[in-house]
Formats: structure tokens, sequence, C-alpha cells
């Protein structure tokens, strides 16, 4: 491929994507709950500016629905949430140690080539823009896994549990030009009721251990202590 | 076509009953009524199913096979008996202060919105609604586990919900891979519609399926509770109410494993590797060995159970994964005895640890001579999910053996070797427990033992006689699975 | 007729890098509620110690006096190497963008030896801290560039500008990042806010001060040009990389004019940011530079992987 000879279009997803895992990155590296919480946010951004992209480009009506569903949740509504409950516990001046943050980043830049890897036999059958578009949103998820792996801290749990979804939509938009309309409603509406039911965790949390450190979560084990 | 609407809104209805008027008295009675009308629909629609055959509803919505038809009908069923039991069961616990009226509203409306999640993922014909579904039942159940609000039952429930979101979503991602290769013959809104999907299936790219097909093994997989990715399933069932256990292991995990096959008769249908067998059988063979091995580990009675789940949720989709028609049909019949025997023994659980006040298994004791119905039903129950005969899982446990000695024969020392252990796993802890000697001052408490009678009696008549109309149905779905029936 | 353009180029330079400082420190003041000091400002400070006598440490060596002028000319090398208002100059095209980094090391280098020479505490603790950044900031500037000089296949930075500019608008993942990754090395280079402060000499924090802590007079007039024009260069490099808009292909008047109103608008403007980051963001512990460096190798990296994985043609 060459990116001369592609369209606009082709080159602003690309550059999105990048962008997109570029903040996948950031929050990776991120010690600080305020500041984690604003770069999802600007993920959720990118997403959004790029299901609009993709709406007008492919005149696809229903995806200006999904921007604007993105926008609220995930742009507004979740980050708001998650820092009312950061200011609540009064853990925005914590500054948390990742255990060895060299380690997580070579270990997110290998999880980058990973996806690649596994989605290489996709290329193929169709463009390498596909490819890519799938692997960044691939690695999206992987990174937010490896997020909620490598902080303690609930509410960056639930950055990496949402940035998942944004991987996955992502590719969806992307790739797929967004899911059948119902489908992509049910998972708004998921993601809707998880916002909500974290909300409620955080409460039950910080009654049940005072804190929001899930690494206190530690009284089921297989082996009795 | 109105039955499956039907099964569908009256859980619906329920959730908004319950949600307004779930303080009102006879709410466990009322439940049970609303299960019980439910199940009348899933008879009528599987009547319907029986006359015509499969039923594609209009809008191409739905699709009703006799793959699906008889877990809808088993899922009402178990529904229904688990309701039985829960009405006293959840008054008893409110009676011991454990909870709240309010605790009780969320307990039957998210048990309602737990059946209709059930409903939705077996009737759906979208691949996408069907994780939506999937998704829907976690969000459903995850407040009941952290019903009690212990520390440890939040913990357990954070747990499933972390875990059980992160692991669907893969499934997401590979609904989202299966959706791109459908793109590619012919795209539009229903291309993500199973009996479309199907019927194209030879034409789908076989390479991005097979990538698809692992991310909804792993996704999926994590509520079926395929080892490595069982950790929530011990937890979510030790802490959250015992009727919940009793759904989660009798129908969620079948519900998971039933996405998973539709996925695989897609893959099969594209790719002829065998790859996505193979990954079941490696992913349900290590799953029954570690299911087995950990039985004799554990300290509490319902982790016990649920580790027994995960065993047997292990060999089914290992049958799954051979692929043979005798080993699909005996993974179908597995998934029916399985989910009757373990609701039951979770019923019997349930009583057992009111009655002894704990979930410890050392400090349960004497329950034959304190009890017997809690006793004798939590022996036999024990009997049958560790496959004696006459009981119906030792004649789908013994199809297994039979399929993977025709397909795979040096498999087949390992599964015998896990069923022994499993068994010696089981029976260590649950002796002691029946006929020990009884603690002072333990107290019969106030029990339904219906339920469990029906759910043995049948998993017993499934043992020695299985009915022409299931048999048709089971074999119907072994055609359609594996491609070839096994009569 | 060219190389005299390239002289006029190099010369501009060199006048202009105190304006550019002033400019920078006019903002900064206005953002912080000060009043500024005058825009030609740092042109007085310069024509005031040039005037005063040297004071020259009993101990010093050659060395300390060579210091300044070898600095000074090798920052000056190294920016005839940089197309500020055209490309295509017989100058750049003598040399490329390793022996632009080049003379940035050379330069650095005798600057951390006279830090050294004299044998105070403060110049010792400053070149140690100076190589430490620079050791770990220049793979990632190396990494950034050659994420520009892949797409274009040369090291060339004029060919390189003219690729760029002929290839018209093409968003890049690849350069978004290599941006992002020479800004991160650009601050840290100059010695701006959060890595060093050049404002400040308290002991304990200063980097680039604690080296030039001895001199005095013309030598210090020097080094503070040399620095200047090193902020100069690396704006120039951000702005001519990315937005080479504007700039000249041709040699005629009118051309170059606009070149060099185009640049002088480019990097206004980048000053402004600058002035706006360095209000906004705290110094960070030293101990810190080296992850923010990494970061930035990172950055680069992401750039290059992009660059091969998303563009390369296949």
């Amino acid at each position: 491929m060459n990116l001369e000879q592609t369209d606009f279009y082709t080159q602003a997803i690309l550059s999105m994507a990048a962008l997109v895992g570029l903040t996948s990155f950031l929050m990776l590296g991120q010690g600080r709950l305020l500041r984690l919480i604003f770069v999802f946010a600007v993920q959720g951004f990118l997403l959004t500016l790029t299901t609009v992209l993709a709406a007008y480009s492919l005149n696809n009506p229903h995806l200006y629905i999904s921007a604007l569903l993105t926008l609220v949740l995930k742009v507004i509504f979740i980050p708001w949430m998650l820092r009312r409950e950061v200011l609540l516990m009064n853990t925005h001046r914590d500054v948390q140690a990742l255990a060895n943050k060299t380690v997580v980043m070579l270990g997110g830049a290998s999880l980058m080539v990973f996806s690649y890897y596994v989605l290489h036999p996709i290329v193929q059958t169709t463009s390498p823009v596909m490819l890519n578009a799938l692997a960044v949103s691939l690695s999206v998820v992987l990174l937010g896994m490896l997020l909620m792996i490598s902080h303690r801290q609930a509410v960056a749990h639930v950055v990496g549990f949402m940035s998942i979804e944004n991987g996955l939509f992502f590719a969806a938009i992307v790739a797929t030009k967004g899911m059948p309309m119902v489908v992509e409603l049910g998972v708004a509406f998921d993601v809707l009721v998880a916002a909500v039911l974290f909300g409620i965790f955080f409460l039950h949390i910080r009654t049940s251990i005072d804190s929001l450190d899930v690494d206190l979560l530690n009284k089921l084990n297989e082996v009795d202590k | 076509m109105i039955a499956v609407y039907l099964v569908l809104l009256i859980p619906l209805a329920g959730i908004v009953f319950f949600a307004l008027g779930g303080h009102r008295a006879d709410r466990g009675k009322l439940n049970v009524r609303f299960n019980a009308i439910c199940l009348l629909a899933t008879i009528w629609l599987a009547v319907n199913v029986l006359n015509q055959g499969t039923i594609l509803s209009d809008n191409k919505a739905f699709l009703i096979d006799p793959f699906n038809v008889y877990l809808i009908v088993l899922t009402a069923f178990v529904g229904l008996t688990t309701s039985i039991f829960s009405g006293p069961y959840m008054a008893h616990e409110k009676d011991l202060g454990k909870l709240t009226d309010n605790r009780l509203k969320l307990y039957y409306s998210m048990y309602q919105g737990f059946m209709l999640a059930m409903y939705l993922v077996l009737t759906t014909n979208n691949m996408g609604i069907m994780w939506v579904a999937m998704e829907g039942a976690t969000l459903a159940t995850v407040m009941l586990v952290s019903l009690y609000r212990t520390p440890e039952s939040i913990e357990a429930a954070w747990k499933y919900f972390i875990l059980c979101g992160v692991g669907i979503a893969q499934a997401l991602f590979g609904t989202i891979l299966l959706y791109y290769a459908a793109m590619q013959i012919g795209d539009g809104e229903s291309s993500l519609l199973w009996s479309v999907l199907y019927e194209n299936a030879s034409k789908l790219n076989p390479e991005i399926l097979e990538i698809a097909f692992v991310f909804m093994l792993v996704g999926y997989g994590t509520k079926i509770g395929l080892v490595p990715l069982h950790n929530w399933l011990p937890d979510a069932h030790s802490e959250g109410p015992t009727p919940m256990s009793a759904v989660l292991s009798g129908l969620l995990l079948n519900d998971a494993l039933y996405a998973v096959v539709r996925n695989k008769m897609l893959v099969d249908g594209a790719s002829h590797s065998h790859i996505a067998g193979y990954l079941m059988m490696g992913f349900g063979l290590l799953s029954f060995l570690v299911g087995a091995l950990f039985l004799h580990r554990q300290k509490d009675i319902k982790r016990l159970f649920s580790y027994s789940s995960i065993e047997h949720m292990g060999m089914m989709t290992f049958a799954f994964g051979i692929g043979g028609p005798m080993a699909t049909f005996a993974a179908l019949l597995h998934m029916t005895v399985h989910s009757l025997t373990k609701s039951a023994i979770f019923v019997t659980v349930g009583h057992a640890s009111q009655l002894a006040g704990t979930q410890s298994i050392d400090k349960i004791r004497g329950l034959i001579k304190t009890q017997p119905k809690v006793g004798w039903g939590l022996l036999i129950g024990t009997l049958a999910i560790a496959g004696f005969p006459p009981f119906g899982v030792f004649t789908s446990e013994f199809l297994v053996l039979l399929a993977t000695m025709h397909s795979y024969p040096w498999l087949a020392p390992l599964l015998l070797l896990g069923i022994g252990i499993a068994f010696a796993g089981l029976f260590r802890h649950i002796q002691p427990m029946v006929y020990g000697d009884k603690p002072e001052g333990q107290q019969p408490v106030k029990a339904n033992l219906w339920p469990v009678i029906i759910h043995l009696g049948l998993v017993l008549w499934l043992g020695l006689a299985i009915p022409e109309f299931l048999a048709n149905w089971f074999s119907q779905a072994t055609l359609l699975i594996s491609g070839s029936t096994p009569l | 007729m060219n190389w005299l353009i390239a002289i006029l180029q190099t010369s501009l330079f060199v006048v202009l890098a105190p304006l550019l400082a002033g400019w920078l420190k006019m903002c900064k003041c206005h953002l912080q509620n000060r009043k500024a000091p005058s825009l030609l400002q740092p042109y007085r400070d310069l024509l005031k110690l040039t005037h005063k006598q040297p004071v020259v440490s009993e101990q010093a060596s050659w060395l300390f006096i060579a210091a300044p002028y070898l600095i000074f000319s090798a920052t000056v090398l190294a920016a005839s190497v940089v197309p500020l208002i055209a490309v295509n100059l017989p100058t750049s095209a003598s040399a490329d963008v390793i022996v632009m980094v080049g003379f940035f090391a050379f330069a650095r280098f005798f600057l951390a030896l006279a830090g050294l020479d004299i044998g105070t505490a403060f110049g010792g603790m400053g070149s140690s801290r100076e190589m430490t950044i620079s050791s770990l900031a220049e793979p990632a500037m190396l990494m950034a560039i050659f994420t520009l000089t892949m797409t274009a296949s040369t090291t060339n930075l004029s060919g390189a500008i003219a690729h760029v500019l002929n290839e018209g608008l093409i968003l890049r993942p690849s350069f978004v990042f290599a941006l992002f990754a020479l800004i991160l090395v650009a601050i840290a280079e100059t010695g701006r806010i959060p890595v060093d402060n050049p404002a400040t000499h308290l002991e304990l924090t200063m980097i680039h001060e604690a080296m030039i802590l001895e001199y005095s007079g013309r030598h210090l007039a020097l080094i503070e040009w040399a620095s200047q024009l090193k902020l100069m260069l690396y704006g120039v490099l951000i702005a001519n990389i990315f937005f080479p808009w504007g700039i000249s292909e041709t040699f005629g008047a009118k051309d170059l004019g606009y070149g060099l109103l185009a640049i002088l608008g480019k990097l206004a403007l980048l000053a402004i940011f600058l002035a706006i980051a360095e209000t906004l963001v705290a110094k960070m512990r030293l101990f810190r530079v080296q992850e923010y460096l990494s970061f930035a190798y990172l950055l680069g990296l992401l750039g290059m992987l992009s660059h091969i994985i998303l563009e390369a043609s296949r």
C-alpha cells in the first residue's frame, strides 16, 4: 500500500488509528488517576471524530447516532462519573507507583506487534488498511487488559474496561462500517448499564474496604491462608 | 411465532413488575407464577417446533430450531423449579437478617432479568444480539452475587464483573470479525443473522473465521468457566445466594456453550481444518482435569460443586470438540442432565448450609440424622453428578467415552482418570457431611425438596430411557451440528 | 549567488535567535501577568555582556576560554544545515541531518568539558546531568528524524522538506508520532520547563546554568547566544519539517521574502505554544527526566513502527 495513492478518508482513518493507539499507551503509563481519566476522555473523543468521519465519508447516517452515543457516554458521562469518584475518595493526589513502568511499556509494545501477528492472515483477503485498523483496535483491547493488570485502583480498572470497549468500537466502525443498528444500540445499552453498575460498585467497595484499591480485595483464595 | 414473543415478554414484564411491586409479601409465589407461565409458553413453542420443524420469525430476528428449542424449555424448567426453591429460601435469609426488603426486590427483578437474557441468547438469530444478551446476563447477575454486601461477596462480584466483562469483550471482537467476513460476501444489516451466515458458510473466508472463533472461544469460554478463565466461577457461586448458583450453573454456563457451538458450526462450514474442534477439545479437556483435581482441595461446599460444574462443562466442550455424531449427541444429552442435576444439588446444598448455618464443609455434619430428606437428596444428587448408573449423567459420560475411544483412543484414559479423580474428590467431602455425627443443637429447616425430587427423577428417567421427541430433537440437532445422525 | 543566499540564511539564524528568545519571554510574561521586557532585551543583554571584562578563574585552562568560541561556531555550522527560508541551498546539500546532530554533540561535549574544567562542584554536577539527559535524548531524536528520512528516502534535511512539500497534504500517522517525539526532545535539549528551567539559578535543579556558572563577559554572551540559536534551530526543524508550506523553493526575492515571513509566523506561533506549556507545566524532578525521555523514545519508536507497518509499500 502506498499512502500517497489512498484517498483522504483512508489517511485520516489511519491517523486516527495511530492516535487511538497512542492514547492507549498514554493511559498505560499514567500513574495519576485524573490524568488517566482525561486521556480516556480524549480517546473517546477521537472515537467520536472517527465515527463522524466514517458517517460523512460513507454516507451512513446511522453512524451519526453512534457518534452521539459515544460522545455522551464515553466523553462526558463516564469520565464525569469517574472523576467525581476520584475526587470523592480524595485519591487524586496519589501518584501510583507502577510496579515496573518500563516492563509494562515494553509489554505494551510487544502486544501491539502480537496483534499484528495474529491478524496477519487477514491481509491476504483485504486491503492493508483494514488490517491496520483491526490490528490497532485489537492492540487497544489488549493494552486495556494490560492497564487493568498493571494498575491497582478500581477506577483504573474501569478505565481499562471501557478502553477495551473503545477498541472494539473502533474495529466495528472502521472495519465493518458500523455494526447493524440494533446491535450497536444493544452494545451502547450494555456499556451504559455497566457504567452505572461500576458506580454502584464503587460505593460498595468503598463502604466495605474503605478504599478503592483492588489489591485489598483478596479474601477469596483457592488455598486457605 | 407468538410463543417466542411471549417467552421474551413475560420475563420483561417480570422485571418491571418486581422493580415496582417487589416489596409485596407474596413476591416469592409471584415469581414462581411468572416462571410457570413462561414454562407454559416455552412448551407451546416446543410443540410448535415439534409440529412444524424449524421456525424462523418473519423479520428473521428469531430462530428456533431443534438445537435451541430443548434448551429453551430446559431454561424455563430450571428457572421454575429454582424459583419454587428460592421463595422460602430467600424468606429465610431475610429472617436471618442477611437481606433487606429492597435487596429482595432487586433480587426478584434481576431474577427475571437474568431469565430474559437467557431466553434472548437462545432465541435470537442475530449473533450481535446474542452477544448483547450474554453481556446482559452478566450485568443482571452481578448485583445478585454481591447481594449480601459482605466484603467477600463484593470481591466475588467485582471479579465476576471484570473477568466476564473483559472476557466477553473478546467475543465481541470475534463477532466483529465474523461480521467483517460476512460483509465480504454481501453486506447489509442481515449479514450478522445466523441463518444467513449458516447458508453461506462455505463462502466465508476461513482464515478470518478461524481467528474470529479463537476470540469467541476465549470470550464465551470465560462464561463457560473454561480453565484458565474460570477464576470468577467458584467465587461467584460461593458468595451469591444459592438459587443464583443454581441458575448460573444450570443455565448460564449452558447458554455460553450454546453460543460457542453456534459459532463452531459456522467455522466448520467455512474451513475444513477442524481447528475449532481441536481448540475446544484442548480447552475442554484441560478444564475437565483441572476441575476434577481442584475438587479435592475445596473447603466450601458451594465452591466444591462449582468446580464440579467446571469439570462437566469441560467435558461437554470436549465432546462438542470431537464433533462426531455420537459425541455431539452425548454432549447435548450431557447439557440437559448436568443442568438438571446441578441445579438440584445446589438446592439441597442451600438447605444443607442453612441447616448448618455455614458453607464450610468441615462444619456441615450429620445431614441424614438431622433432616433425612436433605441428606438423601445431597447423596443421590452427588451420586448422579458423579456419573453413577442408572442416572442420565452416566449415559452421557459413557457416550462421550465411547466417542473418544472411537476417534481419539489415546485420550480415553485421561478421561477415565478424570472421572475417577472427580468421583473421589466429591465423595471424600460428601461422605462425612451426609453420614457424620450430628452436631449439638442442629435443627431441621423448612425445606421444599420437590424441585430436587423432580429434577433427579427426570435425570433418572433420561438415564433409563430418552423419550422419543427428545431423542428426535437431539438427533436433529446432532445432524445440524455434526452433519450426520447418531442413530 | 546561491552561496550568498546560504550565507544570508545562516546569518538570519544568528541575528533572529535573540529575537525569538525575547518574544518567548514576552509571551510568558504576559501569560503570567507580569510586565514584559522589551522585545529587544536579549540583544541589549548580549551587547552589555560583550562590553564587560570577562573574569576567568586562575585554575582555568585554555579549554575554558576556547570553549565558548567552539560552541558558538559549532552551533552556527549546525544552523547552516537547516533550511530556514529556502530549500536546495548548497550548504544544506553538503551535510545531512546526522551531521547536524553531530554538531550538537560536539558543542555539548565542549560545554561539558568547560563545566568540569574549573573544578567547582556546580560545574561538574551540571555536566554530569547534561550528559545523562543528552544520552537519553539523542536516540529519541534520531528515532524521530529517521522516521522522516525513511519517508523521504533521504537523510538530507533539505531533500526531506522538499519531498514533504511536493507530496502535498498527506496525513501520516508516523509523522504525528515523530512530531510529538521531536517536541519532547526539543524541550529537553534546549533546557526548557519541565526538564530544566532557564530562568533559575536554584542550585539543586539547574542543569544548563550550572555548567556556565563560571562564565562572564563576552564568553557568557557567546554561550547564551548559542543556546538561543539552538532553541531557534529546534523550532525551525519542527516548523519546517512538519509544516513546510511557505518555504521557498526558488531563489527569487519575492519567494525568499514570503519564506521569511512564513517562518517568522510559524516560529512566533510555536513560541506562543511553548510559553503556554511552560506556564502550565511545573518542572519535574530530575529523576523523572529519564521517564519523560523514554516516553519520547517510545513515541519515536511507535512512529518508526507505524511507518514500517502502516505506510511502507508492500
